[in-house]
Parts: structure tokens; C-alpha cells; sequence
């Protein structure tokens, strides 16, 4: 870590020590290449614009050992959890502790293939998403081509399990071909409150593909750092939905590039933040070619001492001239003590462009509480009206029903939670730092 | 039914109501009428419980029970409604979705089972065609977009809907057109009976040609300074509130 100004944190050296074990058989050149990007920085801390309001490196006090394959009983586990829960969509894949485990995960039809691959490179900078792509000797290939004809959305489950400290790095690639189309759920679940959970998401859309894409976070790990490396060629349109409801320490990242003309990008979000979390979203979209479309639509809710924060940069390149470019962030305090840091960012280097961005933060109004209350409708309830409203507002954005219905029902369940507790309940969290 | 007795009422430290006491009985209609500034929306946000409002002295009793002991809510449930002059938008949250959450709240109160969504579909139906009110406007989030004569039906609508004991109406006729102001007087009047009680605020004596009042209060400054009967409020109309304005100082 020869450029890291910072002596080197135990989280770090430990890290670095996986790594090495890592090494036998020895890892690709791209690998290394990649350790050697996150190595260059090592953790981000304040000092890093992207990362300005979660110092990782503060709050990554050690890195836990790195969770090991899952062996027989750990997938008759997954098994059992599974046959709890209701199917999401169509078909489903599984990942257990980052390994995809084909005999608990639908075949895809025909047109679409799931299998466990080399990891391809991801191009991140990102010295967070590097480091998965480091850590990660195969991904999870996703790949559609424009004959595949699904009933429903396919839901990729990311299960952790085990007991105790433990670290996952997973590597995902969902990859259209011209003129496919797909919906993809990713959902988190499994892990517990030691856990630390490094993941990233490729998605590459070729020309003309269209991506709807959730990601839901509602497990308790103790680390949830998911980037989502985004790739539109020329008229491909993703349409990709982030919801957070749980973790200590949660960073959704998206790094999305619009490298053909005519492509469309909306990227939504709703967090709910209670108790003493944190949760981080931070985007980039760079339009490089011209006439792109880009929209960003991202709410949270923050309770109790916890601390939101959304950081959302648009950057219009020189040769994207006619990008249309919107950016929306609106976040609700619901305590005197919940914080909320939003800091939209627009850089534009073409002239003929349309680019705007609005960031607000309030508490609910009490206007709209009393009117509730004139009705007959108790506090508490009239409270979880407007709150449901506004995260469902929020939700209206994802561009398939099954999946809206899905998060809807996340959100309802949230709300009945903290009415069930009371409103000014503490969390009972621990701090992450 | 209502009582009140020597309300004084102040917000952020101004004195709005001085002393005002008020009767109203089982199926009467009274009216207040007022000038501007005279403190008629503070009596009304008083009744219905808005927070904000300092009470430093009197009381406001319905059926003799305490209403400023009690939450907004709690008040709605024993039976005060209090119909908006500016009713409150509230995106997100579509209309039907509230009206029965409104009335399902009041029927928990009582003990009762909620409406089944046959039930209460066909009480919505048969009031919204009353009142004018298109069913596509319940689709839509709750008073957002609505036109002044929307909102006012509306409110009129969860009038009938919620069957309160006692209605305080805020300038309802105000924003109204005069097909509108027949529709929400029908709706007013569809309402009285021998036990419900009414507080009808207005400016103008138009909306009284619509709901005949039984008794006619004139507010100045804070407090009661005339009743009288509906021929009052032809008076006020001819000669305006200069004479009590300056009664009343």
C-alpha cells in the first residue's frame, strides 16, 4: 500500500493476509491487478469526495475471516430456508456464502443461461468494487439473448449462512445480448449481525436490451457494500430499483456508464433507516454518447439516531450532446436526531443539454397529520398513511408490477414493525463504528 | 350538545379568542358569521383539536365530556367533523384508501367490526352520486389536483360517510360555484336531523339560503357579540359588520 498516506489499519493487513491465501493456485493478472486498485488506497475514509460521509475505514475496525465453501449441510440449510419463502419470480438462482449452487436454483429457458464463470474484468475504480473483483476467483453469468421469453421476473437470492464473523465477496454479471429482455430481482437474505457482506453486480446491456432490476437489502449484516458496475450500449434502457431496509452499515454504490447514443438509464431507490444505521447510496452516471436519457429517483425515510446519506453525480461528457438528465432526492426525518447528507452533483461538458437536480429533507407535515387525525385516524396510523405514501411513491417507479408488489409489501411490513415497537423507540442496533 | 364557555384561545402569544361562549342544541344549525381576522377558523380548529393552539382558559364540552382533554382523532371519534375551508392535499395516499381507513378507525372506536369492501364500496357509491362526486376522483390521491369545488364536495362526502354528531363547516361556500354551493347545501341538509348539532361558518349570507340556520351568532374580536335569528344575517348582508366591529372594541 505504497500510496496509502494512512499506516496500515488492522482491517487492511488483515485483508491483505486473505488475499495472499488466496494466491494458491495463483490468482489471474486481472485479479492482482485489481487487489493492486483497492491496495493502492486501501479503505476509503472521508478523505475520498466519493466516500465523504461513510469513513469505511473508521468503521471497519477488523475484517472478519472470509466465509468458508459451503459444505453439504450448509446447502440442506439454504434448502430448508428456501422452502420457506415464496418464490419472487419465474425462476430462481442461488448463491450460498457467494458460490452459485446450480441444484437449489431453477434452470433458466431456453435462450438464457446461470452458471458459475471466471469473473470477467469489471473496469471499477472503485478501490471497494475492486477489492470483490479481487477476492472473487468466478462470478455468477447471468446471460439472456433476445429469444429468452420469461413468465416472470428471475430473482437471484444471495444466501448467507453459517454462525458468527465472517466475510463474503461476491461477483454477479447479468449480461443482455442486442434486443433481450429480462427482469432481475437480486435479494440479500441470511445474513446476521457479524457479518460483512462485499458484493457487485455487472449488468451489460447491448444494443437495444432493456434491464428492469431490483436489489433488496432486508437481512441485518453488520457490512453491506453492493456496487453495481452498469454498461448501456446504444439504445439499451435499464430501469434498476435499490430498497434497504436493513444492515448496520449499508453502501449501495452505482458506477453506470451510457457509451451508445440513444440509451436510458432510470435508477430509483427507498431506504428505510431506523435505529442507529447508516445507510449510503451513492451513484455516477456518465453519459459519453449523445441524446442519453437519465433519471434518478431516490427517497428515505430515517428514524431514531440513524444517519442517511445520498450522493448522486451526473456527468455529461464532451460528445453527449441532447443528454436529458434529472436527479430527484427527498428524504423524511422522522426524529430530531436522524441525519440525512444529500448531495446531488451535475458536471456537464457539452452545451446543448438539459440537466436538473433537486434534493429536499423534511419531517412529515403536520397538516396533513391533523387532517388524517380529524377523521378519526390515530396519530400512529396517520403517521404510516403518509410514510407508506411516500416511500409507495417512491416504489411507483419500478416499471413491473410483480416487483412494486413485492417491495410494497417490504415496506408495509417495516411500517407494521415500527408501529408495533412505537415510534420513538431506540434501535437496539450496536453502533458500526 | 356543544358547550362552550369563555374560551380564551391564543397562538404564539396573540390573543385570538376572548371569552367566547356558545351553545348549540341537538339539530339546531347555528351560524357564525364574522369579518376577517374576527377568529372564526381558530374556533373551528379549536373544536376539531389542532395542535398549536394555546387554551388558557374555558372549556368546550360535547354531550358535557371534556373535548380539549382529548386528541384530534379521539374528538372525531365521539363525533366532531370538522369540513376544511382549505382542505389538506396528500399525495401518495389515494382517496378511497383513506376514506375507508377514516371509517373503519371511527367503527374500532365503537367496538365494531370494519366495513366489509362490499359494504363499504356501496355506501361510497350511493353518497358519491348524491354529492356529484366521480368515482375516477376517489382513484386519485387524496384532495391533490382537485378543483376548490372537488375538495369542498369531498369533504361533504366524508360528512355523510362518517354520520358525525356534531359538523363544524369552515366557509365551506367559499371557492364554490353556485351549482356546486346547491350540491354541498343539498348534502348539508340530507344531514340534519333532530340530534345532530351544526356550526356553520360563513362570510356571506348566500350559503344561508342554501342551509336555512336556526340561530345566527355574529363574532367580532374574539368572542359572541350578537344572535339572533336567520334575519340577522339579511341584516349583516345590507349593512355589514361595522356596527359590531366597533362594539366589540
Amino acid at each position: 500500500m505504497t500510496a496509502h498516506a494512512l499506516p496500515r489499519s488492522a482491517a487492511e493487513a488483515t485483508i491483505v493476509k486473505q488475499f495472499e491465501a488466496l494466491k494458491a493456485p495463483p490468482v489471474s493478472p486481472r485479479r492482482a491487478a485489481a487487489f493492486e486498485r483497492f491496495a493502492a488506497s486501501g479503505l476509503p475514509t472521508r478523505r475520498v469526495e466519493s466516500w465523504h460521509y461513510t469513513d469505511l475505514r473508521a468503521a471497519m475496525t477488523d475484517a472478519a475471516p472470509l466465509a468458508p465453501s459451503p459444505d453439504r449441510a450448509a446447502i440442506e440449510a439454504s434448502r430448508a430456508l428456501l422452502a420457506g419463502r415464496d418464490k419472487a419470480g419465474a425462476a430462481r438462482l442461488v448463491t450460498v456464502n457467494c458460490k452459485f449452487a446450480p441444484e437449489l436454483s431453477d434452470v433458466l429457458p431456453a435462450g438464457a443461461t446461470a452458471a458459475s464463470r471466471e469473473g470477467r474484468a469489471t473496469g471499477a475504480k472503485d478501490a471497494m468494487a475492486s477489492l470483490v473483483e479481487a477476492m472473487s476467483p468466478d462470478s455468477l453469468t447471468v446471460e439472456i439473448t433476445a429469444g429468452a421469453v420469461f413468465s416472470g421476473p428471475i430473482e437471484i437470492v444471495h444466501l448467507a449462512v453459517g454462525e458468527g464473523a465472517y466475510s463474503l465477496y461476491s461477483l454477479t454479471e447479468i449480461a443482455l445480448t442486442a434486443g433481450a429482455r429480462a427482469t432481475v430481482i437480486e435479494t440479500f437474505l441470511g445474513a446476521a449481525p457479524a457479518v460483512q457482506r462485499h458484493a457487485a453486480t455487472m449488468m451489460k446491456l447491448a444494443k437495444g436490451a432493456r434491464l428492469k432490476h431490483a436489489a433488496a437489502v432486508g437481512d441485518e449484516p453488520e457490512l453491506h457494500l453492493e456496487s453495481q458496475l452498469v454498461e448501456l450500449e446504444a439504445e439499451a434502457e435499464l430501469n434498476a430499483f435499490g430498497f434497504v431496509s436493513g444492515g448496520a452499515l449499508t453502501r449501495r454504490q452505482i458506477f453506470a456508464n451510457l457509451i451508445g447514443a440513444d440509451a436510458k438509464i432510470a435508477l430509483g431507490g427507498l431506504a428505510l433507516i431506523d435505529g442507529t444505521r447508516r445507510a449510503d447510496t451513492t451513484i455516477e452516471v456518465v453519459h459519453t454518447a449523445p441524446r442519453g436519457v437519465s433519471r434518478e429517483f431516490y427517497r428515505s425515510i430515517v428514524a431514531d439516531d440513524a444517519i442517511g446519506v445520498f450522493q448522486g453525480k451526473v456527468v455529461v461528457s464532451p460528445g453527449a450532446q441532447k443528454t436529458d438528465g434529472a436527479m430527484k432526492s427527498q428524504a423524511v426525518l422522522l426524529s430530531p436526531r436522524a441525519q440525512m447528507n444529500a448531495k446531488p452533483e451535475l458536471e456537464i461538458f457539452a452545451d446543448d443539454v438539459v440537466c436538473g437536480h433537486g434534493a429536499t429533507v423534511a419531517s412529515i407535515d403536520p397538516e396533513q397529520i391533523f387532517y388524517l387525525q380529524t377523521r378519526g385516524i390515530p396519530k400512529d396510523e396517520a403517521v404510516a398513511m403518509l410514510l407508506e405514501a411516500f416511500g409507495a411513491e417512491a416504489i411507483a417507479r419500478v416499471d413491473d408490477e410483480a416487483l412494486a408488489r413485492g417491495l410494497r409489501s417490504r415496506l408495509a411490513a417495516w411500517l407494521a414493525g415500527r408501529n408495533a415497537v412505537g415510534t420513538t423507540q431506540n434501535g437496539t442496533m450496536e453502533a458500526n463504528a | 350538545m356543544l358547550e362552550i364557555k369563555n374560551l380564551h384561545v391564543s397562538v404564539h402569544g396573540k390573543q385570538i379568542l376572548d371569552g367566547l361562549s356558545l351553545t348549540v342544541r341537538p339539530g339546531e344549525v347555528a351560524a357564525i358569521m364574522g369579518p376577517n381576522g374576527s377568529g372564526k377558523s381558530t374556533l373551528s380548529y379549536v373544536i376539531a383539536g389542532k395542535p398549536d393552539y394555546d387554551v388558557t382558559a374555558g372549556e368546550i364540552l360535547l354531550d358535557g365530556k371534556n373535548l380539549l382533554e382529548m386528541e384530534a382523532d379521539e374528538r372525531a371519534q365521539k363525533g366532531i367533523f370538522l369540513a376544511f375551508q382549505y382542505p389538506i392535499e396528500i399525495p401518495g395516499v389515494a382517496t378511497m384508501t383513506f376514506l375507508k381507513a377514516s371509517l373503519n378507525a371511527l367503527r374500532r372506536a365503537r367496538g365494531e367490526a370494519d366495513l366489509t369492501t362490499p359494504e363499504f364500496m356501496r355506501r361510497v357509491r350511493e353518497a358519491s352520486q348524491r354529492l356529484k362526486v366521480d368515482q375516477e376522483m376517489l382513484r386519485r390521491p387524496l384532495n391533490v389536483g382537485f378543483s376548490g369545488g372537488e375538495k369542498k364536495r369531498l369533504e361533504i362526502l366524508q360528512m355523510t360517510l362518517l354520520e358525525p354528531r356534531f359538523c363544524v363547516l369552515d366557509e365551506t361556500d367559499s371557492g364554490l360555484d353556485i351549482d356546486a354551493l346547491r350540491v354541498v347545501s343539498e348534502g348539508v341538509n340530507a344531514l340534519r336531523d333532530a340530534s345532530r348539532g351544526f356550526l356553520v361558518i360563513t362570510h356571506y349570507q348566500r350559503l344561508l339560503d342554501h342551509i336555512r340556520p336556526d340561530v345566527v351568532h355574529v363574532m367580532a374580536k374574539g368572542r359572541i357579540v350578537a344572535t339572533g335569528g336567520p334575519e340577522l344575517a339579511l341584516e349583516l348582508e345590507k349593512n355589514g359588520y361595522r356596527d359590531y366591529a366597533v362594539q366589540a372594541a
